[in-house]
């Protein structure tokens, strides 16, 4: 297999309020003999609210982002959902609007950048799946999570628009049509939506947990959203939606939450105390991020991966 | 070529409920051979001429155009007369499908909801064109290509209400217009015949039933059959609010605006002073028992501990020469 090598774009949570984030995530590409090049000079993403602010701006410095993996010729990984959307968003609109490029290009020409859309943007999720492969992480498992019942969360960011994540955060398998006569006329259906993620079923982070052996929750609330971005704006609605989920995979027996998302990690694991307030119930959960819970069955030291940070302790590690 | 119609047998656990008779709602499952083509409107009919005739659904043009048949399937919010069901079994693994109204604490019987509040939520952000009209005009009115192009699509909701039933925000806060109406709201702002923008802001800025309490999760997008992309609409009412310099001074605005301080500083978003800066300095202390516990795990970056972007000059530059808004 050829070296996996990507440039690494942070985000800000990762270096900031949940630095075990980006422990883990290094400490898990270590293992698997991953390379990965932080992309120190990235700036924010603006994280959808500087979007509604000044929408150009935002454009210029997610395009700016993108340059730096160009230039190293490198592949772009992110480990935030709300960097992942905004950052392909921002792609997205470049690649298909030669006049949109040309405006932001002139922009970044005053600071000797181009862009060029050569690389690639995806989820470092997605890279593990389609790149490493699961039956390779499977392997490498030393300590099997098979005790554990585990709620994988996906968070909105990586699942919803489809189509923008169905391009760049999957390999899409070549269906001819997509699912047109062609696969209805085969038996068994030829599946329009193999290899990639739908909103409505997602499963990469449940074909995680089953690679790690665990098992993984079946619940409702997998692909809704935890409020994070209206949490200042309407704290009652961002803790119903966070308390909602957090319950439901409560009460569908899960001993403990995965997400690929630290933002949803922030409403779900800091803000158990306020939300069970919210919603009129106790609730204790440990989340983890889903490089800390690869670690873990990795065999890697609790300590690498940050679990020391981790606000609701998972007391079983 | 053989003329072998190849079916599959399907379960469908049916929603039913009579708002009048019945004190709960049940499910009642019906089995059936389902071909390639048939449409989940298909499914609907044959549940009322082939099991039972008392069965109650919305329907009317069969070409999606009007809106009526939308219900939900496995939780997927979907219009009845577009959507294949075999797709769905693609989508969902399974040969059992569940059918559901698109609101269940809003059905009147079975499938059919009321839409009351859908409907009176559109009434206020006026979803219609409010121009003074020559009742004897001499040209018609002129709208260019370009301008017209400005809806971005908008005018193609057929308001079935996939999206808003499928908002988080509509289903926790009983105020909120819900994105059909922002839709609404946007592709009449959008267009250059109409004279009653500024009004249509003032009501969509408002903290709880406006545009800032989206949590931005793309339901609406999701939702969508005629890819209105609901969401995309309410980010365009959040720069018209600025643009027109209509933003209030709020911990929503300067959250959206907070994230521009920070970046021309840092590079990096400060997210302690971005909390600081949005809530203002006593609103701020309502944070304080998460502060505490995070600080004690180490998740709070002290001032003169927070990391910055290497090159932070090409920002700052970027930042002065390509802002294009004001607040």
């Amino acid at each position: 297999m050829a070296e996996l090598k990507y440039a690494l774009y942070t985000g800000c949570t990762a270096r900031e309020s949940t630095p075990e984030l980006l422990m883990s995530t290094l400490a898990v590409a270590k293992k698997l003999g991953i390379e990965l090049v932080l992309l120190d000079e990235a700036s924010c993403c603006g994280a959808s609210h500087l979007q509604d602010f000044d929408d150009f701006l935002s454009l210029v410095l997610n395009a700016r982002n993108i340059c730096y993996a160009e230039k190293q010729g490198l592949n772009m990984v992110t480990i935030c959902n709300t960097c992942q959307l905004n950052t392909v968003m921002t792609k997205e609109r470049l690649d298909s609007d030669e006049d949109l490029k040309s405006q932001i290009n002139e922009k970044l020409a005053e600071v000797g950048l181009e862009y060029k859309g050569t690389s690639s943007v995806r989820h470092f999720l997605y890279a593990i799946i389609d790149d490493y492969g699961l039956d390779k992480l499977a392997e490498k498992v030393e300590k099997p999570l098979d005790d554990f019942n585990i709620a994988a969360f996906y968070g909105c960011h990586n699942i919803r628009p489809s189509h923008l994540h169905r391009k760049h955060n999957s390999v899409e398998m070549d269906v001819g049509e997509g699912g047109g006569e062609e696969a209805f006329s085969k038996e068994p259906l030829m599946s329009k939506f193999n290899g990639s993620e739908n909103p409505y079923n997602p499963s990469s982070l449940d074909k995680i947990i089953e690679a790690l052996k665990g098992k993984s929750v079946d619940y409702e609330s997998k692909n809704k959203c935890c409020g994070f971005h209206a949490d200042l704006q309407a704290p009652h609605t961002a803790h119903k939606l966070t308390g909602t989920a957090l319950l439901d995979a409560m009460d569908n027996d899960a001993d403990m939450m995965v997400t690929p998302c630290p933002l949803c990690h922030l409403n779900m694991d800091v803000k158990q105390s306020a939300v069970a307030k919210e919603m009129g119930r106790d609730i204790k959960l440990p989340v983890l991020h889903l490089p800390q819970l690869i670690g873990l069955a990795l065999g890697i030291d609790p300590k690498e991966l940050g679990i020391q940070h981790n606000v609701t302790e998972p007391e079983f590690v | 070529m053989s003329s072998e119609r190849i079916t599959k047998k399907l379960t469908f656990k049916t929603f039913r409920f009579n708002a009048e008779t019945d004190f709960l709602p049940y499910f009642k499952t019906y089995e059936m051979e389902v071909g390639k083509d048939e449409l989940v409107l298909d499914i609907l009919n044959r549940i009322k001429w082939e099991f039972d005739g008392s069965f109650s659904y919305r329907r009317s043009c069969r070409h999606g155009i009007c809106g009526s048949c939308s219900i939900k399937v496995n939780g997927k919010p979907v219009l009845s007369c577009k959507q294949n069901v075999w797709e769905l079994v693609d989508i969902f693994k399974t040969d059992t499908l569940l059918l559901e109204p698109q609101s269940k604490k809003r059905v009147v019987k079975d499938m059919i909801i009321d839409k009351k509040d859908f409907w009176s939520k559109h009434e206020k952000l006026k979803p219609y064109l409010v121009a003074e009209i020559d009742e004897h005009p001499k040209e018609e009115i002129k709208v260019s290509p370009h301008e017209a192009e400005q809806l971005l699509e908008a005018d193609y909701c057929i308001q079935c209400g996939n999206c808003y039933y499928a908002c988080p925000v509509v289903d926790v806060n009983e105020e909120y217009f819900g994105p059909a109406q922002f839709a609404k709201a946007y592709r009449f702002n959008a267009d250059v015949r109409d004279n009653a923008k500024r009004e249509r802001l003032e009501k969509v800025r408002e903290m709880g039933p406006g545009v800032w309490d989206c949590v931005k999760c793309f339901e609406c997008a999701e939702a969508c059959p005629k890819d209105v992309d609901p969401i995309g609409k309410i980010t365009k009412l959040h720069n018209q609010i600025f643009e027109e310099g209509l933003a209030q001074d709020n911990v929503a605005t300067r959250h959206a605006v907070g994230f521009k301080h920070s970046i021309v500083k840092h590079g990096l978003l400060d997210e302690g002073e971005l909390v600081r800066y949005s809530e203002g300095n006593l609103g701020v202390l309502k944070h304080m028992p998460e502060a505490i516990a995070m600080y004690k795990k180490g998740k709070i970056v002290m001032p003169w501990n927070m990391p910055k972007s290497e090159k932070l000059d090409e920002i700052k530059t970027l930042v002065k020469s390509s802002s294009k808004v004001k607040f």
